[in-house]
């Protein structure tokens, strides 16, 4: 199994044969990767620097969407490269404020519900996400849901390199990924969920035998309604 | 006055003209064999004249029940449930039956003091209503003063909603909607169309959930039902009217009751529900006309067409009180306006299937849902004994589209994909299937966000038709536009009207007796062998 994989708390050990996997960002809450760099930006202790790295960071924003339009990989180093230099452990102060004053008021109403469907249904629930390990932990935590495949910086003497450690968690990879938590949790890739509002995860999607596509985006609504995957609206 | 049966039931002859047979969107117009039986609904039986009159009378004079307005007293807490938008079919001009009656209800509240009051929709495992369609319904005033804190649909899955109030003696799960368990009083407003609508159904499942729906919506309670028509002889039947009285020992239940007649169409297209051989040249000049428009339109615009197309029903009873009397009395009226005595089965029964059911208000009637309109609704129409015989022939016209709507039936995509592309064994298939799909979180997120029915209510549609694919000999559909529908379905393909005759023949005998039940509007054929 590969390292990415994080047990969150509240965990079950209960085997149950299917998992869901979630998307994060735009699935069960309302706001993006962008959001969550923004806000370790702005939140940096120095007000000088805190300013010029917000003003930096929206600045890049229309680099950062011309790029995820192209390539997903590009636009995953891209952003995490402004977390260069910043501490580990001041990282994982701004996670849990992070999630209080971004995550938590922007989670999709239906997401708690879907959630709580999953697990009486015995799903394993599995977030598989591009964010970083310290951002989807809390919300992972807050719903319940037991498992994260997530991407994480690498630290050197605890200080971001502003580079992702292999595997990058994105497009193809989440699936191998998926497989991999499948293989070792003895579940059926054919009765387990995947939910995504992105094209980007056509191949989470694909890989499943319960697809939905939630809020989706134009392109991914059209595949949706092309392979008669359910469409679902969590707002 | 009620129409004398002679002139429902005609035979064919040399000269009779061509029959016309609803397809879908469309129609066809077929000339049948000579000797074909052909049986026509009941005309509508005349409106009351002052409906709100009638209203108010039933509630001041209730059966079984203190008046109403007696009641009422200042404070107390009241929970209106009402039937969803399956009834009537199709939806009718405005304003609506429920409207009307609300609209009496709530002034006498409001002259009594008692302003707790909530409306609920009983649309069990049905899809939920939208905002526009609840608008529709009860108008804009009520609506404005309800909605959405106390207007809303019932949600089997929120389980905060739903209380459990016992067993009956055969250990049926009773359960309803918090509200109609806490009010002090829970009247039940009712649009009966046909005689399997109303009474203990009403409430017993119309604010039941999963669970509940487990006691009646099985393959073998449905397959014991002869027919869901005769409510003495329906398990169905029998299985609400345990759950109800379960419910009335909780409940203070008042059940307001409305008959309609079966006016479905507006006077433009009245002549659809006429014998063809009294035709007029208006009659003909206007179904010309309209098969030309039709034939001119694409199926999605003909849909359209016909979904914006209000039925001008009128009420021709109202009763009020305790649910039971109520509902003897209301079965009465509906009787009188659909029963249709015939004399001897059919070994061919020929019918045209419309294009809409109880489930398809403003959407798709999907493959699953042509299913049940022709082995679940069509064969049902009868009391005393089916219209075709045991091991006969059906013959549906229908183009069986594979086509569905994702937003209000995706769990019946995967279901007629999958599920009955490996069985149509509806107990093998509520064995393998249904509480994976009762459970499916996507299909549960999907009907108490969206517009879709539960994921469990496929299944229901397959064993409703279990009772007539367990009796019919064979199946024939004239007019399909693929052949995989009909394969899955277990039903076989005819290009036209006359070749189903014939292979229907080849199954049955030579010279076989064929009726055409030439419906809508409904009729309920009363069959003695």
């Amino acid at each position: 199994m590969s390292s990415v994989v994080h047990k969150s708390a509240g965990s079950s050990q209960a085997a149950s044969g299917a998992a869901a996997f979630y998307d994060m960002d735009g699935t069960l809450v309302r706001t993006n990767l962008v959001h969550s760099f923004l806000f370790t930006t702005w939140n940096d202790p120095s007000v000088v620097q805190a300013v010029g790295k917000t003003v930096l960071g929206l600045a890049k924003i229309p680099a950062f969407w011309a790029v995820d339009k192209v390539d997903r990989v590009q636009f995953n180093e891209m952003l995490f490269q402004g977390y260069k230099g910043a501490f580990r452990d001041r990282l994982l102060e701004y996670a849990d404020e992070h999630f209080e004053k971004v995550l938590k008021p922007n989670i999709f109403p239906g997401a708690y519900e879907l959630v709580e469907t999953g697990h009486k249904k015995g799903l394993k629930q599995v977030i598989v996400s591009g964010n970083l390990d310290m951002m989807v932990q809390p919300l992972a935590d807050h719903l319940g849901i037991e498992h994260i495949i997530t991407n994480r910086l690498e630290f050197r003497d605890e200080i971001a390199t502003g580079r992702l450690m292999p595997p990058l968690v994105v497009g193809a990879n989440k699936v191998r990924l998926m497989q991999e938590y499948a293989l070792k949790h003895e579940l059926n890739m054919t009765k387990s969920y995947a939910f995504s509002d992105s094209f980007s995860d056509y191949p989470m999607l694909s890989v499943v035998g319960r697809p939905a596509a939630v809020n989706p985006d134009r392109k991914l609504k059209r595949t949706a309604r092309s392979f008669n995957w359910p469409v679902l609206d969590l707002s | 006055m009620i129409p004398k049966a002679k002139d429902n039931v005609v035979y064919i002859d040399s000269d009779s003209a061509p029959r016309i047979i609803a397809y879908g969107e469309d129609f066809l117009y077929e000339h049948l064999p000579i000797g074909t039986r052909v049986i026509y609904p009941n005309p509508p039986i005349k409106g009351l004249p002052n409906p709100e009159a009638a209203i108010r009378y039933a509630l001041n004079h209730p059966l079984e029940a203190d008046p109403l307005y007696a009641q009422l007293r200042p404070g107390m807490s009241i929970t209106i449930v009402m039937d969803d938008i399956s009834l009537p079919l199709p939806p009718m001009t405005l304003p609506d039956v429920r409207e009307r009656i609300l609209k009496i209800l709530l002034q006498m509240f409001d002259d009594h003091g008692v302003d707790d009051i909530r409306l609920l929709i009983a649309n069990a495992l049905h899809r939920p209503m939208t905002e526009a369609e609840m608008k529709r319904m009860v108008g804009a005033d009520i609506h404005n003063r309800f909605y959405p804190k106390r207007y809303i649909n019932h949600d089997a899955e929120e389980p905060n909603a739903i209380v459990t109030l016992g067993k009956t003696e055969l250990g049926e799960v009773v359960k309803t909607h918090r509200w109609c368990a806490e009010a002090d009083l829970t009247i039940y407003v009712n649009i009966n169309l046909v005689p399997m609508d109303g009474g203990h159904k009403s409430m017993g499942i119309g604010t039941t959930d999963y669970q509940g729906m487990l006691a009646h919506h099985n393959p073998k309670t449905l397959l014991e039902c002869d027919s869901y028509m005769d409510p003495p002889k329906s398990a169905l039947n029998s299985s609400s009217d345990r759950i109800g009285r379960i419910l009335d020992e909780h409940i203070n239940v008042f059940h307001i009751e409305t008959v309609l007649n079966n006016r479905m169409y507006p006077s433009t297209m009245e002549f659809l529900g006429k014998n063809e051989d009294d035709f007029s040249e208006l009659d003909r000049l206007a179904f010309n006309s309209l098969r030309w428009t039709l034939k001119k339109l694409p199926r999605a615009a003909r849909r359209e067409l016909f979904h914006r197309i209000p039925a001008p029903y009128d009420i021709i009873a109202v009763n009020a009180g305790k649910t039971e009397p109520v509902h003897k009395k209301t079965l009465e009226k509906n009787f009188d306006q659909y029963a249709v005595p015939v004399k001897g089965q059919a070994d061919i029964g020929i019918y045209g299937i419309p294009h809409i059911s109880p489930y398809n208000v403003n959407s798709i009637l999907n493959p699953v849902l042509v299913q049940v309109m022709g082995l679940g609704y069509l064969y049902n129409l009868y009391r005393g004994a089916p219209v075709v015989k045991d091991g006969g022939v059906m013959i549906f016209c229908h183009p069986c589209s594979d086509e569905f709507d994702p937003e209000h039936h995706p769990s019946y995509i995967e279901f007629f994909h999958r599920c009955l592309t490996e069985t149509r064994d509806s107990f093998e298939l509520h064995k393998r299937f249904e509480r994976d799909f009762a459970t499916n979180p996507t299909y549960i997120e999907m009907y108490r966000r969206g517009t879709a029915y539960h994921g469990a209510h496929p299944f229901y549609m397959w064993y409703w038709g279990a009772r007539g694919r367990d009796r019919i000999g064979k199946v024939i559909v004239v007019g399909a536009d693929n052949e995989y529908v009909p394969q899955v379905l277990g039903w076989e393909m005819a290009k036209n009207l006359n070749d189903a005759i014939e292979m229907a023949k080849d199954y049955t005998k030579p010279n076989p007796d064929i009726t055409m039940v030439h419906i809508p509007p409904i009729l309920v054929a009363d069959v003695t062998p």
